[in-house]
């Protein structure tokens, strides 16, 4: 058996529809039509009554899913692209972010975002919005690299009493795959050791976990052996394990997809600095797409998010200091 | 609705008195009538209500106790919002009263999904939801996907619009374009009812309609009432631009007095009766005031300072 990494999240869903009677999902085509990227595909018609296609209207989408939490359901909300949750913005920081810390009532609502760029996607269908959410209190932000946490990180999320931000990369959706989705391993908080190494550590997740790891395996034929942590969920971010590697090896490369002012990166770059600048043998560094919005056309795009040759150059810089 | 104007006034007075109430005093004088014909009509603990800036009256007939106002205003650690939030931001979701966030119109579809919740569960029954909102805050998109999203999905809402003519200082004209916000009702799909919104009968009588209609199963209601805000947009404001032949207009009668009026023209109450009841208003005030004001302050040591129920999930936290 193979499974593609958007097999895998159709299959949590599947999976969290059967388990629990309160789950529904919530979205734009989701329903008979299965989801504009097919994560839905056949749970209309296995889940009667519980899957529905929602008008465009992401505010309202999210202030639904509220409200339906509130009452004790536990709402899967499908963005059809991350770009659009800004739509959903005020209900996603205002009112779901906001819920427990005012009222003491938890809001359990996982909102799914297709996030991140694919070649010709262009300036709004290519956002990656976990900086953005992360900032805000009140939210868990996770951000799956591999098609088993696809699978386990969901089915994690829709258990939790808390809004979660779940991101999930288009680019990774059907060539990801898996010959099983193995076991329920580390929980969500948790980051993992994708690559272990000595030399430099590269701190990255979703799609820009495989471009570092692709990086690191040509260091490997220069004698650098990186070390590449999967943070897996930026918020909670687990500063332990990136920590316990800086320790290892001296070095950071923080590396994202997302804008690079602030944000996740600069976080791990402000974290590492100021608990850790005593373990640092150079000055941390931190790789981020570029400050423009995200161009169509693939010559473009490819050179405005982080590659491998451009992660391998920041990591030889980090190297050579 | 006299008991909501009791306390709004010694709230106003509180806030001029400076130093126990933190924040702004935000009143719907003018709009009592409009508001408690709404929360009289809706069942405590069963239905759901979504009160918005100038629903003192609305809430007190839904059930709030007093007590959450005062210890609201106050900010003491024992009310609903224990100092985390304040004044009229607050609320006990659990018990069928969502707490506002600031962003006008985002509560129509929380209360929508409540609903919505309810008909998954086959809880629905005979219950409704119901949530308010001004001429200002229809316009925004909020407002507009909310209701939209409550008639496709034919749930048993009810939206009460207080035009009261000002949105903060903004007019009607500067607000919208169309002849009567009552005619947004029809392009929503949405059944929409007009009442006299300084005229208690008059608003109780549309509430009354508009709330069974939703309860057996005919979707979401929406009723307009127009009023002048007696008052500014909170307490800090003087409303110097609501211009003075607006409050002698017809808008602009008090419906606390209209009330009175017709209360003692039909035989109902008269003004003495009236007045034992303003006199037991001020008993319930008193003591309820005087209970918040004891009662202990929120402590930032004590304070959890966590916005996730989840708490190993609290970054920073080492349990």
């Amino acid at each position: 058996m193979s499974l593609t990494y958007l097999e895998a999240i159709r299959e949590a869903q599947y999976e969290a529809l059967r388990q629990n009677a309160d789950v529904f999902l919530y979205g734009q085509d989701i329903g008979a039509f299965g989801g504009a990227f097919k994560a839905t595909k056949g749970l209309a018609r296995e889940f009667p009554g519980r899957v529905f296609d929602s008008p465009i209207s992401e505010d309202a989408m999210v202030g639904l899913a509220v409200g339906a939490a509130i009452e004790g359901a536990r709402p899967i909300l499908e963005m059809q692209f991350a770009d659009f949750s800004s739509v959903g913005f005020n209900q996603i920081v205002n009112q779901a972010g906001t819920q427990y810390w005012r009222t003491d009532v938890p809001c359990p609502i996982t909102i799914r975002l297709p996030s991140g760029g694919t070649p010709g996607s262009g300036p709004f269908h290519s956002q990656s919005m976990e900086s953005i959410y992360a900032h805000y209190p009140g939210l868990v932000i996770v951000t799956p690299a591999t098609v088993e946490d696809a699978y386990w990180m969901l089915l994690d999320s829709v258990e939790l009493n808390d809004p979660v931000m779940f991101c999930e990369h288009k680019f990774l959706y059907y060539h990801l795959k898996a010959d099983s989705l193995g076991e329920r391993s580390l929980p969500i908080g948790k980051a993992r050791i994708a690559r272990p190494g000595r030399h430099a550590t590269v701190v990255t997740y979703s799609a820009m976990l495989h471009e570092a790891l692709k990086s690191a395996e040509e260091l490997q034929l220069d004698g650098y052996q990186i070390e590449v942590v999967d943070l897996r969920s930026v918020k909670p971010m687990d500063t332990d394990t990136i920590l316990a590697s800086v320790a290892r090896t001296g070095r950071l490369l923080a590396v994202g997809e997302s804008f690079p002012w602030g944000g996740v990166t600069a976080e791990i770059v402000a974290r590492v600095s100021a608990e850790a600048f005593h373990l640092l043998d150079a000055p941390p560094m931190r790789l981020n797409s570029k400050d423009t919005p995200i161009p169509y056309h693939p010559n473009l795009w490819k050179s405005h998010r982080p590659t491998v040759t451009t992660i391998s150059d920041a990591v030889r810089r980090l190297l050579r200091y | 609705m006299q008991l909501s104007r009791q306390v709004e006034e010694k709230l106003g007075s509180l806030y001029r008195s400076g130093g126990r109430i933190v924040g702004g005093v935000y009143l719907g004088k003018g709009q009592e009538a409009f508001s408690a014909a709404l929360g009289v009509q809706l069942v405590g603990g069963r239905d759901v209500y979504g009160p918005l800036i100038r629903d003192q009256a609305g809430r007190i007939a839904f059930g709030e106790p007093l007590l959450d106002c005062f210890r609201t205003y106050l900010g003491t650690a024992t009310g609903p919002m224990r100092g985390r939030d304040g004044n009229i931001h607050r609320g006990r979701p659990k018990e069928g009263m969502l707490a506002m966030i600031s962003h006008l119109g985002a509560l129509v579809s929380v209360v929508t999904g409540v609903l919505f919740a309810r008909r998954l569960r086959g809880s629905l029954g005979d219950t409704v939801g119901a949530t308010s909102i001004g001429d200002g805050g229809t316009s925004t998109g909020a407002f507009h996907e909310g209701m939209n999203l409550a008639a496709v999905e034919k749930l048993p809402l009810i939206v009460s619009v207080a035009n009261n003519q000002f949105a903060y200082s903004t007019p009607n004209s500067r607000q919208f374009a169309c002849e009567d916000l009552l005619s947004r009702a029809e392009g929503y799909g949405v059944r929409g009812w007009s009442v006299a919104g300084t005229d208690l009968a008059s608003c109780l009588k549309g509430f009354r309609a508009a709330v069974a209609a939703a309860r057996s199963g005919s979707g979401p209601q929406m009723v307009v009432g127009r009023m002048l805000r007696l008052g500014g947009h909170g307490e800090h404001d003087d409303a110097s631009y609501v211009p003075e032949e607006a409050r002698f207009s017809h808008l602009g009668q008090d419906c606390l007095m209209v009330a009175e009026k017709t209360l003692a023209a039909r035989g109902l109450a008269s003004a003495e009766v009236v007045k034992g009841w303003e006199q037991e208003g001020r008993k319930l005030i008193d003591a309820a005031i005087a209970q918040a004001g004891r009662e202990p302050l929120p402590d930032p040591y004590r304070e959890r300072w966590d916005a996730l129920s989840t708490s190993h999930l609290v970054e920073g936290r080492s349990e």
